[in-house]
Order: structure tokens, then sequence, then C-alpha cells
């Protein structure tokens, strides 16, 4: 238990500078797990690490697995927009320049941008923190590790990308409301089917999550410290924290109903589900 | 009138151990009754910090069943009284004795951090909307119990590098002042390692004043720092500039 406090002093007098850090914590946790807490503190972390899991698992198959992923208007949202890969796309099938070594699959060409989004968004940083590398697995619960440099320095100084991913998910949001108007013309002219309403659902979802994120709501006006000044950014400040205090919330329904969409999409072009037409 | 059991941490410094006590609970009461009753029927000499007894002096901080909460806030009957109850002293800070801990590094913290720089010849006028978001963080009660379970100074002891979540509220109630003219970005990435915080969002979830540290000061404190340091375009602007 001394061990810290020794350390920290060991630390402090390498810097030479005020001795802030010489203290001694004596009681701090032990080994990885321990703690004090009678509550189940475990099972926050394994719902993120099973939930994430099974998502990660599932949107691998189904961006490698290159089929299914269109039933008339409907597109999946793991292969929109479609750049490449059948008559539909933007561009025509798969290039002929494309390695032949190098499995394609349309998905494979863009999700690594709303991808790139969850995994650099502040909301699920400190929820798979937790849950993957347990630094911390709960609060006040001892870590597996002593050393730590958290996003202070690389590789989790990466990041800082994040506004970058947040710029290319806001297209996305508009290329999943221009499929939302796709799902509602069928063979026979405009309609409304189940598929619609799920992909509809799905894209409000996601742009709930996305107009929530931390980056957007500095963007548009948190880093003003004068924000009366600019009525519009004050409203679309207010609003992006409107989003942002459930964010956590709409992290979990977008990432549930993303993958819901796909599978919705998919079952009904292989047959299994019929799309259930409502007008 | 039931009785409850609680497990008190006793000793100094390095040495020491639980204690176990029985006090009468009745209705209406806090973990810091138990322990002020305890104080005067079986232990004299237990050592506890405390003040108003209202959550607003931020001196009862301790970890009650292993969750840093402040006594004086936390009834009897949220807590399962079929087991002991255990009370233990704040582990981010130096022991001194029983419940007690030194946390006078939290204020060797505060002196680093540039103070408070109005603007010269502003007039002191400003609109709600511009003070809502540093009025939030002028709640903080200073009861340290973010310090405590932050894991960058409870598990790591990086105190010489990373102020801790309670001095990120205090740096982003001035930074986001409209009427403080300072620059605290580059104390905040190099001297004061916000970097480290990882969002775990443990300091919001202890808060008694329910200030939202992390989404609130923290991460906008951030991406201030990301649009200096961190932003290759808005380098890039500022070269044009």
């Amino acid at each position: 238990m001394l061990a810290h406090g020794l350390r920290a002093m060991s630390q402090n007098s390498h810097r030479g500078g005020d001795s802030l850090s010489s203290i001694d914590v004596p009681l701090k946790n032990g080994g990885f797990g321990q703690t004090s807490r009678r509550d189940n503190w475990w099972l926050q972390p394994l719902a993120v690490f099973l939930g994430l899991s099974t998502f990660i698992v599932y949107s691998t198959w189904a961006a490698f697995q290159g089929d299914h992923y269109r039933f008339g208007g409907y597109l999946s949202p793991f292969y929109s927009p479609e750049i490449f890969g059948s008559a539909h796309a933007w561009f025509g099938p798969k290039p002929p320049w494309w390695p032949g070594w190098m499995p394609f699959s349309a998905a494979l060409l863009i999700l690594w941008a709303p991808g790139g989004f969850r995994f650099t968004c502040y909301y699920y940083r400190g929820a798979y923190y937790k849950a993957f590398w347990a630094d911390p697995v709960n609060c006040a619960v001892g870590e597996p590790r002593n050393s730590y440099c958290g996003e202070q320095s690389f590789p989790l100084i990466i990041q800082n990308i994040h506004r970058y991913f947040l710029y290319l998910a806001l297209i996305f949001i508009v290329l999943l409301a221009h499929d939302v108007w796709e799902a509602m013309w069928f063979a026979d002219g405009f309609g409304i089917g189940a598929g619609t309403l799920i992909l509809a659902a799905n894209t409000a979802l996601l742009a709930s999550y996305t107009l929530g994120c931390h980056s957007l709501r500095h963007l548009v006006g948190g880093k003003l410290d004068v924000i009366s000044k600019s009525p519009l950014r004050k409203s679309a400040y207010d609003g992006s924290t409107c989003l942002n205090k459930r964010h956590m919330r709409f992290a979990w329904f977008s990432l549930f109903s993303v993958g819901f969409s796909d599978l919705y999409v998919r079952l009904c072009s292989m047959g299994i589900w019929h799309d259930w037409r409502i007008l | 009138m039931a009785a409850a059991t609680f497990k008190i941490w006793r000793g100094e410094r390095s040495s020491g151990g639980y204690k176990e006590y029985k006090a009468e609970v009745s209705e209406g009461m806090v973990v810091l009754d138990a322990v002020h009753q305890i104080q005067a029927a079986d232990a004299n000499d237990l050592s506890v910090r405390w003040n108003c007894k209202a959550g607003k002096c931020g001196s009862c901080s301790a970890e009650i069943n292993g969750k840093p909460k402040l006594m004086c806030m936390t009834r009897l009957n949220t807590l399962p009284l079929d087991e002991p109850i255990t009370i233990e002293p704040m582990k981010t800070f130096p022991h001194i004795k029983d419940l007690v801990t030194d946390v006078s590094w939290n204020y060797k913290v505060k002196t680093r951090i540039k103070k408070f720089t109005p603007a010269r010849g502003e007039a002191w006028n400003a609109s709600q909307d511009d003070v809502d978001r540093p009025q939030e963080f002028r709640k903080c009660i200073e009861c340290f119990l973010c310090q405590d379970v932050c894991h960058v100074l409870r598990d790591h002891g990086l105190h010489d590098e990373f102020i801790g979540p309670r001095y990120f509220v205090y740096s982003a109630a001035m930074e986001m002042n409209p009427f403080d003219s300072e620059d605290r970005l580059d104390d905040l990435k190099s001297k004061h390692g916000i970097g480290y915080c990882n969002i775990t969002k443990c300091c919001t979830q202890v808060c008694p004043e329910e200030i939202r540290i992390t989404d609130n000061a923290i991460i906008p404190l951030k991406e201030r720092v990301v649009d200096e340091y961190y932003d290759p375009l808005k380098r890039l602007f500022k070269i044009f500039k």
C-alpha cells in the first residue's frame, strides 16, 4: 500500500519542483477489482462489454458479407452511401482496379467514417476504457495496471480527431435522410412500409446522437464566452445541450437501431421476413 | 428502534483497521448522525471532520460502502442496514486519523492556476445567458469527492501532473467567464494534464451538487485545447490570418 506514496515521491524527486506529489496515500485500493463497494459494480462494464462486442461482431460480419443489403427502395445503413458495389451504386459495380487479394464490400468503403465517429466519441471512450481496458473498471475499484498516460500522449492523443469524424457523420445524416425518402417509393409509387419507418427511426436516432455530440456543442456555441450576442448560435447550443444530456441514451439506441435496420433489410432481402406495407 | 452495525476505519496513517460499532437507527438519520452517536457513546476519540450538516461545507467527505459521499447527506434508509455499513476516509489524500484526511494538496494545486483577470475597461454588465455556465461551477463546495474518486489521482497517483476534476471546474469557471482575459489553455494542456482525463465520469457521479463536471467543464476545456493545439485546419487558418 505504501508503494504508491513512495512512487509519487520518487517521481517528484526527478522533477525537483513543488512537492505536490510527495503525498502518502496508504489506504488506496490495492489490486485489480479491490474495492469496498457493495453494489454490483461489475454489471455496468460487463453490459457495455457485451453490448459493444455483439455490435462489433455483427457489424463486421454484415460489412464483409457484401450481399442482401438492399430490398426494393430500402438500403441498409451499413451500406449507405453505396459508392461502388451494385448497379444502384453511385459509380456502379466493383471497380476493376480493386486489388484481387483484398475482399470487397461496399460497406468497407464507408463504415470507417461512422465507426471512427463512435470510436472517438466522448461517451464511448469513457465506456470502453472501463469495459475493455479496465482503466478503471468502475469508479472506486482497483485497476490492473499502475502505468497510465490517458489521452495525454500517443496513441490516445489521436482521439482529439473526433471533430473531423463529426463533420463526416453530419454528411451521413443527410445521406440517410435521403435513403428514407427513397424508402418511400415502391414499384407502384409512393408508400410507407414497416421498413420505411424503421429507416426513419434509425435516422432520427442517429441524428439525435450526432447533434448532441460534445464537439458539435462546442463548435456551434460552447466555444464562445459571450453567446448572448449570437442568438442563432445560442439556439443551436441550447438544442445541442438538450440532446447532449441524453447522449448516452442516444448512443445506445442509435447503435441498436442501425444494427436492427441492417437486419431488417437483410432478412427481407433473403425472404425470411416480409415487409409490411402500411400505406 | 433498530440497531445497525458500522465498520469504521480507525487508526493513524498507514496503521489501522476496521472496528465495528452498533448504533440505534431512527427515521431521517444520516450516516454522520450515526458516527456522532458512536463518538458520544463508544468511541470518544474517533476523529471525524464535519461542520454544517447540510451538505454545503464539504467537510464530512468519506467513503460509505466504498462510494465517496458526504456523510451528512447519506440517509441510512438508502443503505442496506442488514449488513455492516463501511465508513472509510477518502483514499486519494494522506490519512491523518480515523476518518480525517489531509486535503491540503488541493489548496496547493489551486495556487498554480492563473487567477481571474478582468479585461481592462470593460463594463461589468453581462447577460444571464453568458453567466449561466460559470454559475453552475460556482456551486462547488470543495468537498473533494471528485478528486477522491478520480482514478488518475486515486490509482495512478499523478498528483504532480494532473490537477483533478475540482480544478478543471475551477479553471472552466474562469475560462468561460465573459469578463476574464487570461489564457489557461497552455497550462491545461501541459502543466495541468487535462489529457489524462479519460472521461469515465466518476467525478460527475459523486458530485453532491450535481455539477455536470465532465460534460460541462472537462470536455468543453478539452475541446478548447483541441481548438488551440490539435486542429490542423484551425492552425492553417491562423497562419493565413
